[in-house]
Formats: C-alpha cells, sequence, structure tokens
C-alpha cells in the first residue's frame, strides 16, 4: 500500500539500523584475537593467547563464580515468587490489582541509581553487612518482574475455562496443575528463567552498591576498563559474554517463538 | 469421565495407596474451589511480602535517610532531621548543572532512539515478509540482550584517537574526529545500547493496529501521509513513550557510560552518588541526590501512564 519508493527507503533505514546495532559486535569479535596488548585499529595481528590468559585469571574465576552462583539463586527465587504473582494477578480480581501489577514493574522502571541507592541505605540502615546474599536480594527484586511478564503474559492468552472443564472431569487440583496449566505454562517459565538468569549475569548498575568489595565479573570487567587494565583479557571475556548471551536468547526466543514475548526485559510483552 | 482420567493418569479408584492421598487433595480442590480467595492470598502473600519487606523499605529507608547526616569527624550518621543535603543540592551551581545535564542527555537519547527506532519498527510490523521480519527481530534482540558493559567498553574502542573511526575518517581523507570522553560520545553511547528497548514497544503498538483501520482511512479519501498522520501515529503514540520510559529512565540511572566514555564535564546524577558512597562514604547525601531521578521519573510515569504506555509495555 505504501508507494514503492517509500518501502524501498523503509527497508534500507532498516539496514543501516541494524547495521549500527551489530557492526561494534563484530568488531569485539575480531579484538578479542588481538595480538597486541594496545588497543588500536588496525590490530597488527592474530592471536588466541588472551583467552588462555583470561581463563587462568584467578580473579577472573573467582568473579565469574561469584556471578554464576548470584544468577542462579537469583533466578531460582525469581521463578518462584515471580510465576505466583503472576498466577494471582491473572487469575483473580481483586482491590488494588492494578497497584500491584504497576509496583512490581518498578525495579526496572526506575533508574538503577535509585535502586542500586535505596537498597544501599537500607542495607546500611538495618546493619545488614555485605555479603552474596545482599548482591542476590537486589538481582531477585528486578528478575521477579521479568519471570512475572513472561508467566503473566502466558496466562493471559489462555483460557480459564479449560481449567474449569479440567475440574468438570474430575481431576483435581494437582492433577489440573500437572496436566492442563503445566504444559501451557513450562515454556514461559523456562523462557522467564533464561531471561532472568541474563539479566543477572550482566548487571552492574545496582550490583555495585550491593556488593561491597566482592567482584561479580561485570564489577570485575568495569574496574579494569576504569583504570585501563588488563584490556586484553577484556576483550576475551567480552568476547565470551557475547557468545554466550546468544544461547539463552536463541533458546528462550525458540521456546516463545509462537508468542514472541521476548520483550520481556521491557516490562513487556503486548 | 473421572475414572477416565484416573485411568490416564494411573491413578485409577482401584489402586489403593493412590486413594487417601486422591480424596485429600480433591478436598483441598473442592476448598479452594470454595475459597478463592484463600488460594489467591497464597499465591500473592509471598512475593507481595518479599516485595514489600525489600524494595518497599528499601525505598523508604532511601528516602528518610536523605534527611539524615554524616558527622564529618567521625564519619557515623547522625539520625538527625534536616534539610541540609537537598540545600546543598539547591544552592550550589555545580550539582543543579550535572541534574540539568543528565535529564537533558536522557531527553536527546530518547529522541534519537524513537527517531531511529520509528522506521525500522515500521518496516518490521507493515512492509516484511513474515521471514524477513523474525530475522530483523533476533537482529535487534541479541544486541538488547548482550551484555551491558562490553557495548559501552566497544564504543570507547571505536571513538579512541586511534580506533576504527578516525582510522576510516583517515582512509576517506577526512580530518580526525574527536569524540572521545565527550557528552556526545555519552549521547552517542546511550542512545546505541537503549535503542532496542525503544524498537520492541513501537514494533508491538504498531504491529496492533487492525488493517481495516487504514482501508477504512483510504475509502474515506485520506491519501498515505494524511493516513499515517491521523491514523497509525496516534495509535502507535503509546508504544513511542512505552519505549521513552526505558530509554529515560535508563540513561537518567546511570554512572557507567560517562565514567568510561565521558570527559571530564560528562558527570551525571550517577556519578555524583557513586562517588559519594564509594569515596566520601556519605550516603545521606547520595539518597538526597538520588532522590532527584526518582521524583523525576515519578512525574514521568503518571504522565506516560495518561498516555496510555502502560497497555503498550
Amino acid at each position: 500500500m505504501e508507494a514503492r519508493s517509500t518501502r524501498l527507503a523503509l527497508a534500507v533505514w532498516t539496514g543501516l539500523v541494524l547495521l549500527f546495532l551489530w557492526f561494534p559486535l563484530a568488531l569485539i569479535m575480531v579484538y578479542a584475537f588481538n595480538r597486541s596488548n594496545v588497543q588500536s585499529w588496525p590490530i597488527p595481528g592474530f592471536t588466541t593467547k588472551w583467552f588462555r590468559a583470561a581463563w587462568d585469571s584467578q580473579d577472573v574465576r573467582d568473579a565469574l563464580w561469584l556471578s554464576v552462583r548470584v544468577a542462579l539463586v537469583a533466578t531460582a527465587a525469581a521463578t518462584v515468587l515471580g510465576s505466583a504473582a503472576a498466577f494471582g494477578v491473572a487469575r483473580f480480581r481483586f482491590f488494588g490489582r492494578d497497584v500491584v501489577s504497576f509496583l512490581l514493574v518498578l525495579p526496572i522502571a526506575l533508574p538503577g541509581i535509585v535502586t542500586g541507592m535505596a537498597l544501599d541505605s537500607f542495607y546500611v540502615a538495618g546493619h545488614i553487612t555485605v555479603s552474596m546474599w545482599t548482591i542476590v536480594i537486589g538481582h531477585a527484586t528486578f528478575c521477579v518482574v521479568i519471570v512475572y511478564n513472561n508467566v503473566l503474559a502466558r496466562l493471559r492468552r489462555s483460557s480459564p475455562s479449560l481449567l474449569e472443564a479440567s475440574a468438570d472431569l474430575g481431576a483435581d487440583g494437582w492433577q489440573t496443575f500437572r496436566f492442563v496449566v503445566w504444559p501451557v505454562l513450562s515454556t514461559a517459565l523456562v523462557a522467564g528463567g533464561l531471561l532472568a538468569f541474563a539479566l543477572s549475569f550482566d548487571e552492574v548498575v545496582v550490583t555495585y552498591f550491593t556488593a561491597g568489595a566482592q567482584n561479580t565479573l561485570p564489577l570485575l570487567i568495569f574496574g579494569y576498563i576504569r583504570l585501563g587494565q588488563q584490556l586484553p583479557i577484556v576483550n576475551a571475556i567480552a568476547f565470551a559474554m557475547i557468545a554466550l548471551t546468544v544461547v539463552p536468547v536463541a533458546l528462550a526466543q525458540r521456546l516463545m517463538r509462537d508468542t514472541g514475548v521476548l520483550s520481556g526485559r521491557q516490562g513487556g510483552v503486548r | 469421565m473421572a475414572a477416565s482420567l484416573d485411568t490416564a493418569q494411573g491413578l485409577s479408584p482401584s489402586s489403593k495407596p493412590g486413594r487417601p492421598l486422591r480424596t485429600a487433595r480433591l478436598r483441598l480442590s473442592g476448598l479452594f474451589w470454595r475459597h478463592p480467595w484463600a488460594k489467591a492470598l497464597l499465591l500473592l502473600a509471598p512475593p507481595l511480602l518479599a516485595f514489600a519487606l525489600v524494595y518497599l523499605a528499601s525505598l523508604a529507608a532511601l528516602f528518610v535517610s536523605s534527611f539524615w547526616t554524616v558527622n564529618s569527624f567521625t564519619t557515623e550518621i547522625e539520625h538527625i532531621w534536616n534539610v541540609d543535603n537537598y540545600k546543598t543540592l539547591w544552592e550550589a551551581s555545580a550539582y543543579r548543572t550535572i541534574a540539568l545535564r543528565t535529564i537533558g542527555i536522557a531527553a536527546a537519547v530518547t529522541i534519537a532512539d524513537a527517531v531511529l527506532a520509528f522506521p525500522l519498527a515500521y518496516f518490521m510490523a507493515r512492509i516484511a515478509s513474515t521471514r524477513t521480519r523474525t530475522i530483523v527481530f533476533v537482529g535487534v534482540l541479541l544486541p538488547l540482550w548482550s551484555s551491558y558493559l562490553v557495548r559501552v567498553y566497544i564504543w570507547r574502542l571505536i571513538l579512541n584517537h586511534d580506533g576504527v573511526l578516525n582510522w576510516t575518517l583517515g582512509k576517506l581523507g577526512l580530518p580526525a574526529a574527536n569524540l572521545a570522553y565527550s557528552n556526545w560520545a555519552v549521547w552517542l553511547i546511550f542512545t546505541y545500547v537503549w535503542l532496542p528497548f525503544m524498537i520492541l514497544p513501537v514494533f508491538g503498538a504498531l504491529e496492533r493496529i487492525p488493517h481495516s483501520y487504514i482501508e477504512a482511512s483510504r475509502d474515506l479519501g485520506a491519501r498515505g501521509w494524511t493516513t499515517f498522520r491521523r491514523v497509525v501515529l496516534p495509535l502507535a503514540l503509546p508504544g513511542v513513550v512505552a519505549g521513552s520510559i526505558f530509554t529515560f529512565s535508563l540513561t537518567l540511572g546511570d554512572y557507567v557510560t560517562p565514567l568510561l566514555a565521558g570527559g571530564s564535564s560528562s558527570q551525571f546524577i550517577g556519578n555524583v552518588v557513586y562517588d559519594s558512597v564509594g569515596i566520601s562514604n556519605n550516603v545521606p547525601f547520595a539518597a538526597a541526590f538520588a532522590a532527584v531521578p526518582l521524583c523525576v521519573m515519578g512525574v514521568y510515569l503518571l504522565i506516560a501512564r495518561r498516555l496510555g504506555a502502560f497497555e503498550a509495555m
């Protein structure tokens, strides 16, 4: 319906914006193999030694291990709490329901510095010393939103009459859950969990305020970049992190394919 | 029918061990069926309680501690109510400049993202074939989820004086650009990292416009541009506002990009908060300054709600 020239112009625009989005990611893939430890362009030659160096670094290993543990625990907590909240909001009408769904989105709608600083004041006021758990609490707060959005979207698409039919056929609550709700829900839950993990693994703005002297992998890299240290190692880790995010996101995308609910991180679904 | 379901699930009525358990479960189901509020309470209480105890309590702590001060000799927090922090913020022109810079760059980033995103989202929603649309969708999604820190860092490599940008300019015979460590760099990088957050809700809003609306507009004699301006644009606006919540809020609350890619006059609110906590250990002052983006976002969210952005998220 649009004129041919308009369609062509829009297609070209789309191509250019995609190039803008992808060019820097492609570039870091090249820098990771930079032989020199000076990060100028063009790079003088190729090597794979920095991957070895990154893997052998004890600091990197410790930070990676902390990040993995935090992300696992935060994702588990977020999956339980987020799906419970989604069930409650999707299945029941109650006073203040809109307020609840508004409040739950706040941790990702408010600026990171607010969430980080709020948690910091909370820990200081409550005399809570930083540990892995203070990081977990911060991450779980915004990971809940991801799971909540994914599960809520799926529940809104599934008809409540399915549950009534199941009950009419004599199923108890557990059977209804296992054989009617779960098959509909499982992929949304897994996708939400994967995205929550990815978000937790990558977070830096809020984490700084909840970590004290501990280093998660992003905090470690942040420190390296800020001080201009270990940049070849940073390149190698950057390569690995980008390659690794492709896996959970591609998986989540497959799981949510027919529903297209992957915009979960930005509060949202449709 | 009940029996057939049972048999199907290996819980036939004759299987004795399953029986008492099943009766109990059926009774429980019946109880929840008769008292739906019990189930609602059971589902909602844990997440809401956790949320209130941690997040809302934290926001309250932020607010309360912004009215305290730090004793400059003992560096202990003194729980005496006063508005000194806010007075400092209001009176020192340096802090006013920082607040205005933060809000200004956040607004500029939001506008740039909307301009970049809209034609792409329109192409995805209304022109591209299903296959192309999937490719573009994934092409937008993967950068969104790849490491934020890495994406900021790459731009530093690109903009550096000996980076890709100046190398390309040199090859083209153009003078070198001095973008690195400036407000321009901060604006460009924020625009880059938050762009997918704008594309997705705009695409969602455009995709939901029924085709019949556009046909109706044409039948009524509107030309392409009039249809766009009077039908498509108003219906897409909630999507743009929803996207702007993220681009604006994420920029407002950041300190990483200004710290890594900005210059000496690129300080954001976040950087002052970051330094107050990390260097001078002045939590009350940091809390007071963090209350500024909180209030700005509060107003923004209220306006966005009016414009229907929450349905488009």
